[in-house]
């Protein structure tokens, strides 16, 4: 889909790519942000135990009419 | 000289129901609010001084209010912590108590959170079997409606308003990289609903003009509403509509910290002119660019990235502290603020433990790496909303919370305190503490006045007009000396 890939250059053009001064601080923060990713891979498991049931059911019937 | 910025937020929080076909938003709402009253005395919201029609550029207002809600007997109430809790259209809505700092600020956003989950609890007993209502904290339904979050700042008459409009613009434009609660879908009107990107905005598709009046079509980045609840000789009320909801305690804190910062900057004219060639393209241009490496086109020819622009203000306002407002507050701003700055330039999706749309992002990108779905699955935009869920043991931010996934600035304890207790260095405390002391004797309430019926022919009106005055310093004596409304209105008419 080419959602999927704009999604995905968008997150490497996030993490850093870019070449020139400053390397050494980006690759280490590239490196903080793939730990923080792992980090968040460890709470998946928990988000599954907390979602509503049939997402596609609830999200049909979340309107907001109104409002400000 | 710029004047302190008293500051608050009020929130219209999204509600639905789970197992009623026949959902009521706005009996919902109401029925809501008036089972958290429960034991606390209901009391009559004071319109008398409230005009939000009246516009800050001068201008007649242009159309009839609407009803007042409580004509339809809907649910109004003044809060012993100071804050207002009513029915807004078809939403719940929390207006926090004044507050003097930005840290203050969180505390009592994040109180009106737990008392939005506490009276959904109350209601969930009195509701039928098998019905629920849920409340998030957001400001979209993905379908191309938006709710407000809306910040509200004292500021001063006497600075032109055409001052605000041009330098307060581009930093609302460009601090959407911090202060973004994330969203996946497109809801602007020109583009394509289908397409499931992620945005750093929930709010930026909603707006289309540069200054206006409105707050719920053509919405305006720099709203003109001239309703200053305090003096109007010496204040304004610059209510400021743009922003997100923010789960993140970092992320509200530097919202209107930063904010704050920049009006008192406004006053004492300490900016350059940053004035963007389209801040409205600019500011849809910013939510959509996750990168945070966009060029915008400034009035004077130069292409600046939002960070760049934010780094102008930074920079200003850290000779503008040392100079004019060196506080330890203002100080803790310019860090935060400074670190959020770099990192964003560095490598923006490392800031998840500091700000709303990173968190989400990450969350919904590791979600969709294991499972291998497409962005357009109904569970990523599940999560997209269950993130904003105010309760605690459901809410996707309170699970990264409690398991130390993001960074915390205040404590469960003060914010506990703070759904009882109102903030003590603003006018704020004597509401708080009066409705607390004399519940049966306060015949209406408003921001800037109390009125008492002591048993004597006539109302009693006690004026607020300074949102500084009637702080615990000032006050605090007072109340101890007076065991009712009666007394307290003969020791203030002293």
């Amino acid at each position: 889909m080419p959602q999927e890939q704009e999604q995905k250059r968008i997150q490497k053009k996030g993490g850093g790519e870019e070449g020139g001064e400053g390397d050494a601080g980006q690759v280490q923060s590239t490196s903080k942000a793939e730990e923080l990713k792992g980090e968040m891979d460890e709470i998946l498991d928990e988000i599954d135990s907390v979602l509503e049931e049939n997402a596609e059911e609830f999200i049909k019937s979340y309107v907001q009419k109104g409002g400000e | 000289m710029a004047i302190p910025k008293v500051i608050g937020t009020e929130t219209e929080y999204g509600i639905s129901a789970v197992g009623a076909p026949d959902f009521n938003p706005v009996l919902s709402s109401s029925l809501l609010i008036s089972t958290y009253a429960g034991a606390l005395r209901r009391i009559r919201w004071d319109y008398e001084q409230e005009s939000p029609l009246r516009d800050a550029r001068g201008f007649e207002p242009v159309q009839v209010r609407e009803p007042a809600e409580e004509d339809l007997g809907l649910a109004n109430v003044i809060l012993p912590n100071g804050a207002r809790y009513y029915v807004d259209h078809a939403h719940p809505e929390y207006s926090t108590p004044e507050c003097a700092s930005p840290r203050q600020l969180v505390v009592h956003d994040k109180a009106g959170e737990r008392v939005l989950e506490r009276s959904l609890i109350e209601l969930h007993h009195v509701l039928p079997p098998g019905q629920r209502i849920a409340i998030y904290k957001n400001n979209s339904d993905g379908k191309g409606n938006s709710y407000g979050t809306h910040e509200n700042f004292l500021v001063d008459r006497g600075t032109p308003f055409g001052n605000i409009v041009r330098d307060l613009t581009p930093f609302l434009v460009s601090r959407q990289i911090y202060t973004g609660a994330g969203k996946l879908g497109a809801e602007a009107p020109w583009d394509d609903r289908d397409r499931h990107r992620y945005q750093l905005s929930q709010r930026a598709d909603f707006f289309e003009a540069e200054v206006g009046l409105e707050t719920t079509l053509k919405r305006p980045i720099i709203n003109t509403r001239d309703e200053p609840h305090a003096d109007p000789d010496k204040y304004r009320r610059l209510h400021v509509i743009i922003g997100d909801a923010n789960m993140s305690e970092v992320a509200t804190y530097l919202k209107l910290g930063t904010t704050a910062i920049v009006l008192k900057m406004i006053e004492d004219e300490y900016l350059p002119d940053l004035t963007m060639a389209n801040p409205v393209a600019a500011l849809h241009e910013v939510s959509r660019d996750l990168s945070c490496t966009a060029q915008l086109r400034l009035a004077d020819g130069r292409r600046l990235k939002a960070v760049e622009i934010q780094w102008e203000y930074l920079e200003r306002a850290r000779k503008y502290v040392e100079q004019e407002d060196d506080t330890p507050d203002n100080r803790d701003v310019l860090q935060r603020w400074e670190n959020v700055l770099s990192a964003l330039e560095s490598d923006p999706l490392s800031l998840q433990r500091e700000l709303d749309w990173v968190a989400k992002y990450r969350l919904l990108e590791s979600y969709r790496e294991r499972d291998g779905l497409a962005w357009s699955d109904p569970k990523l935009r599940l999560i997209d909303l269950q993130y904003h869920d105010i309760r605690t043991d459901k809410g996707l931010y309170y699970r990264m919370a409690a398991t130390g996934k993001v960074d915390r600035l205040v404590s469960d304890q003060e914010i506990e305190q703070a759904v009882m207790e109102p903030p003590d260095d603003t006018r704020a405390y004597f509401r708080g503490r009066c409705i607390a002391r004399y519940p049966d004797a306060i015949a209406a309430a408003s921001w800037d006045s109390m009125i008492f019926d002591t048993g004597k022919e006539a109302l009693q009106r006690i004026p607020m007009r300074e949102p500084l005055r009637g702080t615990r310093e000032h006050v605090a004596g007072l109340l101890d000396r007076a065991p009712d409304a009666a007394s307290l209105v003969d020791l203030l008419q002293a």
